[in-house]
């Protein structure tokens, strides 16, 4: 009778000491790989995700890093992000200094997706949003300072007369000429930036996650 | 104990054959980018053959569903097709005939024989079943697909197509982690994706067979080269029912067909009913 207690309680304190053993290895690699997680989810303001590209979030769940959009696009704007950097490896992204976006009617990249990533509700490039342009160099931009008559991001867009208008500013007798974006028109392709004359573009594309285009008016 | 007196051929058939399909497969992925000639695009997460037949890593559309919980119909086509095939062929003939990770885990095995190092840490099978666990629970409470940020298989495979970054840290590092620390440590003891793909394996219809158990001389050769020894002993004990290897966890690899000197392992059809010993066999025994 005794052996047998002792047996059941021998019993018992396995099976307590497996369930405990195995919950510690599950909450310590939840711990370990959501906290790499979470520090994935950052991601230098200079890569852009793809045209109809869901949000950044979503995106992180459906996109499953297979590079078919990379493929398919005609001039090797995208590129896969690398192991070894702390944004998520395998998403596609592109750097508009170096490759901007050159808005195909046909959009292949979207077609290309098989997940959904890329929503392929997106039937007119022009209602892409992959980012929006910025003047973040209001004192580099030559037009704006004054030292020359610049207008190479209005020529460079393609949303032409829409996107990104060179509007006259006068201060003293002083007459120079602004780029302003239109967050309407602006499908944050990158032609500005990458055509911008500055050493270190004036006007740079920021991604969708950062800049926000919708006006939340909860707060007032 | 006797030699395995077959030809080179014979006692590596299944091995070659295997390394053949590994490296077909990777030119298949490698010859797009390099040459131009676009078979298959994508990589092993998920890619369009002959820019007709999409395939999807069914592991990864589970994850990606349990994140976003919407389903998407081009994904779940290519899961379907990738999981009937693997139903039909193995769960685990992922693992030995496709997955780029396998080659440095043979080679490590290899390399522990050569080095004779017989250490080993104990990793429990189990632990498997917690890392499954975990990748989908993470991608179900994040919303994002966490298990891609280290999984091994779809990041070697990617670095091959779209270049390697640091990925070289990460092969190195299951290289050293199956060589000095666990024997098969990697595939038979933590991968998840192999532990989802013996999943399915447990359905599959090609099996290995002990179909001439009679004739075992008890070598142990199949034991020692099998990466999940355990499967084994079920089909070659005399007293069990089945002669088949009917664990999930079975590769399908085919090494102890061709290791075993006595003929005793062969590829079966599981709903085939067991051919008897032949009498040569017999006669072979009784001497």
């Amino acid at each position: 009778m005794k052996i047998h207690k002792r047996l059941q309680s021998d019993n018992r304190r396995k099976f307590v000491k497996t369930i405990v053993k195995g919950a510690a290895t599950f909450s310590l690699m939840n711990l370990l790989l959501g906290g790499y997680a979470k520090i994935a989810q950052s991601r230098p303001t200079s890569e852009l995700r793809p045209p109809g590209a869901i949000s950044e979030n979503d995106f992180l769940g459906a996109c499953v890093r297979c590079g078919l959009c990379v493929r398919d696009c005609p001039y090797d704007t995208l590129k896969l992000t690398p192991f070894g950097t702390f944004s998520s490896p395998g998403t596609p992204y592109f750097i508009a200094r170096e490759i901007p976006c050159e808005m195909c009617e046909d959009i292949p990249c979207v077609a290309a997706c098989p997940t959904g990533a890329l929503d392929s509700l997106l039937d007119d490039i022009e209602d892409a949003r992959m980012g929006l342009a910025v003047v973040t160099g209001t004192d580099t931009c030559v037009s704006m300072n004054g030292s020359a008559h610049c207008e190479a991001c209005y020529i460079a867009c393609p949303v032409k007369d829409k996107a990104i208008n060179m509007i006259m500013k006068q201060d003293n007798g002083n007459i120079t000429w602004e780029p302003t974006v239109d967050y309407k028109h602006c499908t944050g392709c990158g032609k500005c930036e990458k055509d911008c004359v500055v050493p270190d573009a004036a006007i740079k594309v920021l991604p969708t996650n950062i800049i926000k285009r919708k006006v939340n008016y909860d707060y007032l | 104990m006797h030699q395995n007196n077959h030809s080179l051929w014979r006692k590596n058939k299944w091995l070659i054959l295997r390394r053949i399909t590994q490296s077909a497969i990777l030119i298949a992925f490698l010859i797009g980018p390099w040459f131009g000639i676009w078979w298959v695009k994508g990589n092993l997460a998920s890619n369009v053959w002959f820019n007709t037949l999409p395939l999807t890593d069914p592991l990864l559309a589970i994850q990606s569903f349990l994140a976003l919980e919407t389903i998407n119909n081009a994904a779940v086509l290519g899961a379907a097709l990738v999981t009937s095939f693997y139903c039909l062929v193995g769960g685990r003939v992922f693992c030995s005939w496709v997955c780029p990770v396998n080659i440095i885990t043979d080679i490590a095995f290899k390399c522990r024989q050569y080095l004779n190092i017989r250490g080993t840490l104990t990793l429990k099978p189990s632990n498997r079943i917690w890392l499954l666990l975990t990748i989908l629970t993470l991608a179900s409470f994040s919303g994002t697909l966490v298990w891609e940020l280290i999984n091994p298989v779809t990041i070697i495979h990617r670095a091959f197509i779209f270049g390697f970054g640091l990925t070289w840290i990460l092969v190195i590092s299951i290289f050293l982690f199956d060589t000095f620390i666990s024997r098969r440590g990697w595939c038979s003891h933590l991968c998840p994706v192999g532990f989802f793909y013996s999943l399915i394996g447990n359905f599959s219809i090609i099996r290995i067979s002990a179909h001439a158990r009679e004739d075992c001389s008890n070598c142990g050769d199949c034991f020692t080269s099998c990466p999940e020894p355990q499967v084994i002993k079920p089909a070659l004990s005399i007293n069990s029912e089945t002669r088949l290897i009917l664990a999930g966890d079975c590769t399908n690899c085919g090494r102890c067909i061709d290791v075993c000197p006595d003929n005793v392992f062969r590829f079966q059809n599981r709903y085939k009913k067991p051919g008897k010993p032949t009498d040569k066999c017999a006669t072979d025994r009784s001497l």
